[in-house]
């Protein structure tokens, strides 16, 4: 008799275990805060822009943006800059967030920022300066 | 004797069971990047504006 619930045991597990497996092989990234973050972010890449190109602003390791040369900034958005690039951290750190959430497991947040650090930074045009150990590169 | 044993390998199982559930999809995570960025930074319609566009041809 124990043995049989025994075996029970073990098939059950591997059938729950291929499951869940099976349930993790996609992200949902279509919740409403999703689809609200990623408009805003869009709004502001065309303020960002520029500065990136320009040296501004760079990206950073881990996964957030912030400023890396004030003086390559044209004179009229040397003060707005900071407050700029401040809501697009926020908004980054509410992505990652609201991702990791959004998928039942709100204990992903460090992993998803590190996935996007590492494809912000893939994806960025040449030119643009980027985060590494040592300090700031140059795309 | 058989009790202890079948006890422990169902705690055995059952934590195997949980490590996986916890397991970070890496894979689909890129994806899911790649594609929110692509929107963010508009990198697969209209592709990336060039910086200086030839408008005029120059003066000779």
């Amino acid at each position: 008799m124990q043995k049989f619930i025994f075996s029970f045991f073990v098939v059950a597990i591997t059938l729950l275990n291929s499951s869940w497996v099976n349930a993790a092989a996609d992200l949902d990234v279509n919740t409403p805060a999703i689809s609200a973050l990623k408009s805003s972010m869009q709004a502001r890449h065309a303020q960002l822009a520029p500065h990136y190109a320009s040296g501004a602003i760079g990206l950073t390791k881990d996964g957030l943006i912030a400023v890396r040369d004030a003086t390559a900034l044209p004179l009229k958005d040397r003060q707005g800059i900071n407050a700029l690039v401040a809501a697009e951290n926020s908004d980054r750190s509410l992505l990652y967030k609201e991702i990791a959430a959004g998928n039942g497991h709100p204990e992903w947040q460090g992993e998803v920022r590190n996935t996007f650090a590492g494809r912000w930074i893939d994806k960025a045009q040449s030119g643009w300066y980027f985060q590494q150990d040592g300090g700031w590169v140059k795309k | 004797m058989n009790k202890i044993l079948s006890l422990l390998a169902l705690t055995l199982a059952v934590s195997a069971c949980v490590t996986i559930n916890i397991y970070f999809p890496a894979a689909a995570a890129e994806k899911a990047a790649d594609k929110i960025i692509d929107e963010v930074w508009q990198l697969k319609d209209g592709a990336t504006v060039p910086a200086s566009k030839p408008a005029e041809t120059p003066a000779k």
